[in-house]
C-alpha cells in the first residue's frame, strides 16, 4: 500500500484495510447497473425490517399503551402515556430485579474475565500436548449446547444421586448429604453462575490466547532483559497491547450475561422465591404468565436502556471505529 | 524452575478436568445401567455399558418429530442466512454506493440486537402476522439472529480476495456473475463454512424463542424445548435424560470435531472483527 496519502484522504485518515482503496467511481450518469447494490441488500433490509425493526418499534409502542389479554385478542389498545413506566419504576420489585441483574452480570463477568485471562496466560507456557489437551477440552465445553449443559448441571447437582454432593461428602462436608441445591435461592444463583462461567470461559480464553500469540516475542524479551517481573510484563506489555481485545471480550460478556435467559429459564424459571429473576426473565414472566404485555414491554425497553448505559463507552468507541472503517 | 512446571501442569489438569468432566459425566451416565446410576457411590468408569437409555430416549413419543423440527429449522435458517448474507456482503465489499456506510452501521447495530428483550413483542408480532405456532417463524428468527454476523464475516473474507482476480477472469471473458462463482466463491469456502457452522450451532441451540412462540401445537416443539421439560418426559430417569442430552449434543460436537481448527479460528476472527 502506498504511503503517499491521496488528496481526498488527507482530511479523513483511514485504517489500512483492503477496502481502503476504493475502486474508481462510476460516471455520474445513472445506469441500471447502479441499482445492483440495492437489489443485493434488499433481502437483508426486508428481514431486518420485519424481524428486528418492527418488533422493536412494536415493543416501544406497546410500552406506552394499555395492552393486556383483552387488547391482545380484540385489538384497539389505548395510549396511556408513561403510565406503564410509572407503574414499573414505582414498584420496589423492579429495583430489586435491577440490582440482582447488575450483581449477576458483575459476578459472572469478573469471574469469566479473571479465569480466562489466567487460562490464556497459562496456555503458551504449557508443553505441546498439554496445551492441545486443554484447548480441546475447552472446545468441548464450548460445543456443549446450552440446553444440554443445563440438563447436565441439574444432574451434577442433584440432591441424592448428584456427583457434586457425593464429592463434597467424601471430602468431609457432611452437611451436603442429600443437599437440595435448587430449593434455595442463593445456591441456585451460584449454580447458574457456575454454569454460565463454565460455558463462557472457553470463548474468552481462546480469543485472548489467539491475541497473545500476536504479541511480538521481542517485546517480552526486551522487558525481561530490563528485569521486569512477570506481573510487570503483563501490566506494561501484554495488557496495553491487548487492551482493545480485553475491552471487546468484557463488553461481549456483559451483553451475553446481562441478557442471559435460556439457562435461567430452563433451570429455575427465575425462582426459587424470585432469587434468580433477572431483567429478561422478569419481562417474560410479566408478559407470559400475567398477560401484562404492556408492563413486560416497558421492562424490556428499560432493560435495553440499562444495557446501553452500562456499555455506552464501548459502544461509542466501536461505532466510531467502524464508521471510520466503513 | 522445576516446581513451577509441576504447578503449571497441575493447573492445566485442573482446567482440563473442569472442562471435560460435565460432558464426560453426561455420556457416562447415558451408558450406565440404572442400578449403577442409583448406587450410593458413583462409578467413574463404564463397567457394564448399556444402550437401554438410548433406546428409552429414542422410543419416547415424538422424539423423531422434535429431531426433525430442529433439523429442518436449523438447515433452513443457515441456508437462508448464507444466501442473503452473501449478496449483501458482496455489495458492501465490492461496490460503492450511496448509503453503504449507513448500511454497515445498521448491520453492526443489528449484530448487537437485544434479542432476549424482544421476546414479548416478537410473540405479538408473530400473532398479528399469523406466524404464531409456526416453525417457519423460528426459521426466520434464527436466520435474522445469525445474519449480521454472517454478513460481517463474509464481507471480511470477500474484501481479502484481491479484486484483480475477478477482473482478470472478466478480462478472460467471464461475466461478473461467472467471475464471482468461479473465482470468489471457491476462495470463500472457509468463510462460508465457519459462518454456516456458527449459524447451525446458534439455531440448533436456541431456546428462548422456540419456548415462547410454539405454544399450542406440542408436536412442533424443538429439541431444546423438549429437553428442558425432561422431568415431565422422563421423570427421574437420569439415564434416559442424559442419553437424550447426548443425542442432542452429537451433531454440534460432530461439527466441532470435524472442523475444529476452522471453527475456532473462524469464530475468533469473526468475533474479533465484530
Amino acid at each position: 500500500m502506498s504511503p503517499v496519502p491521496a488528496a481526498p484522504q488527507a482530511t479523513r485518515p483511514r485504517p489500512r484495510t483492503p477496502e481502503a482503496t476504493p475502486p474508481p467511481r462510476p460516471p455520474r450518469r445513472f445506469r441500471p447497473a447502479d441499482l445492483w447494490p440495492y437489489l443485493l441488500i434488499a433481502p437483508t433490509l426486508a428481514g431486518t425490517a420485519y424481524l428486528l425493526v418492527y418488533p422493536l418499534v412494536r415493543s416501544v409502542v406497546i410500552s406506552f399503551q394499555h395492552f393486556r389479554l383483552g387488547e391482545l385478542i380484540r385489538g384497539g389498545a389505548a395510549f396511556v402515556g408513561f403510565d406503564n413506566y410509572a407503574e414499573v419504576l414505582g414498584g420496589a420489585e423492579f429495583w430489586t430485579v435491577v440490582r440482582r441483574t447488575l450483581v449477576w452480570t458483575a459476578v459472572n463477568v469478573v469471574l469469566i474475565t479473571l479465569i480466562s485471562t489466567l487460562v490464556a496466560l497459562m496456555l503458551p507456557r504449557l508443553g505441546r500436548w498439554m496445551r492441545l489437551a486443554v484447548m480441546s477440552g475447552m472446545v468441548l465445553t464450548w460445543a456443549t449446547p446450552v440446553l444440554a449443559a443445563t440438563t447436565i448441571f441439574q444432574w451434577l447437582f442433584q440432591s441424592r444421586l448428584g456427583v457434586v454432593n457425593w464429592l463434597l461428602v467424601t471430602l468431609g462436608f457432611d452437611s451436603f448429604k442429600d443437599y437440595t441445591w435448587f430449593a434455595d435461592g442463593n445456591s441456585t444463583f451460584a449454580i447458574l453462575v457456575a454454569l454460565v462461567v463454565w460455558q463462557s470461559v472457553p470463548f474468552a480464553a481462546l480469543t485472548l490466547y489467539a491475541g497473545l500469540t500476536t504479541v511480538p516475542t521481542e517485546l517480552y524479551e526486551s522487558a525481561r532483559i530490563d528485569g521486569a517481573s512477570g506481573w510487570q510484563i503483563f501490566r506494561s506489555v501484554t495488557f496495553p497491547i491487548l487492551r482493545p481485545l480485553f475491552g471487546l471480550i468484557v463488553s461481549l460478556e456483559v451483553i451475553w450475561v446481562f441478557k442471559c435467559f435460556a439457562q435461567i429459564w430452563a433451570i429455575s424459571k427465575g425462582g426459587p422465591d424470585e432469587a434468580t429473576t433477572t431483567l429478561p426473565v422478569y419481562a417474560f414472566q410479566i408478559a407470559q404468565s400475567l398477560h401484562k404485555y404492556d408492563l413486560g414491554s416497558a421492562v424490556s425497553t428499560l432493560t435495553v436502556l440499562i444495557l446501553i448505559a452500562v456499555l455506552i463507552t464501548h459502544l461509542r468507541r466501536m461505532l466510531k471505529h467502524e464508521g471510520e472503517q466503513a | 524452575m522445576r516446581p513451577r512446571r509441576v504447578l503449571l501442569n497441575l493447573a492445566a489438569l485442573g482446567v482440563l478436568a473442569v472442562s471435560v468432566f460435565p460432558v464426560y459425566w453426561m455420556v457416562l451416565t447415558a451408558f450406565k445401567p440404572t442400578t449403577d446410576i442409583l448406587s450410593e457411590t458413583p462409578t467413574f468408569w463404564p463397567a457394564h455399558p448399556t444402550l437401554e437409555h438410548f433406546t428409552t430416549a429414542v422410543g419416547t413419543p415424538g422424539f423423531w418429530t422434535f429431531w426433525g423440527n430442529s433439523l429442518s429449522i436449523t438447515v433452513g435458517a443457515v441456508l437462508l442466512a448464507l444466501v442473503v448474507a452473501l449478496l449483501a456482503a458482496f455489495a458492501v465489499a465490492r461496490m460503492r454506493w450511496r448509503g453503504r456506510r449507513a448500511f454497515i452501521l445498521m448491520v453492526f447495530i443489528a449484530q448487537m440486537a437485544p434479542w432476549e428483550a424482544l421476546l414479548v413483542s416478537m410473540y405479538i408480532v408473530a400473532r398479528d402476522t399469523g406466524m404464531l405456532d409456526k416453525l417457519s417463524m423460528l426459521t426466520l428468527i434464527y436466520f435474522m439472529t445469525t445474519l449480521p454476523f454472517t454478513i460481517v464475516t463474509l464481507r471480511g473474507f470477500i474484501a481479502a480476495i484481491p479484486p484483480e482476480l475477478e477482473e482478470a477472469a472478466q478480462m478472460d471473458g467471464c461475466s461478473r456473475t461467472a467471475a464471482f462463482r468461479r473465482v470468489v466463491l471457491p476462495l470463500l469456502a472457509p468463510g462460508l463454512m465457519s459462518t454456516s457452522l456458527f449459524g447451525f450451532i446458534t439455531a440448533w441451540n436456541e431456546f428462548a424463542f422456540a419456548n415462547a412462540l410454539i405454544i399450542k401445537n406440542q408436536a412442533d416443539r424443538t429439541l431444546p424445548v423438549w429437553l428442558s421439560s425432561f422431568s415431565n418426559v422422563f421423570g427421574t430417569d437420569w439415564g434416559a435424560t442424559m442419553a437424550a442430552a447426548t443425542l442432542f449434543m452429537l451433531p454440534v460436537l460432530a461439527i466441532f470435531l470435524v472442523l475444529q481448527r476452522r471453527v475456532t479460528s473462524g469464530l475468533i476472527a469473526g468475533a474479533v472483527k465484530g
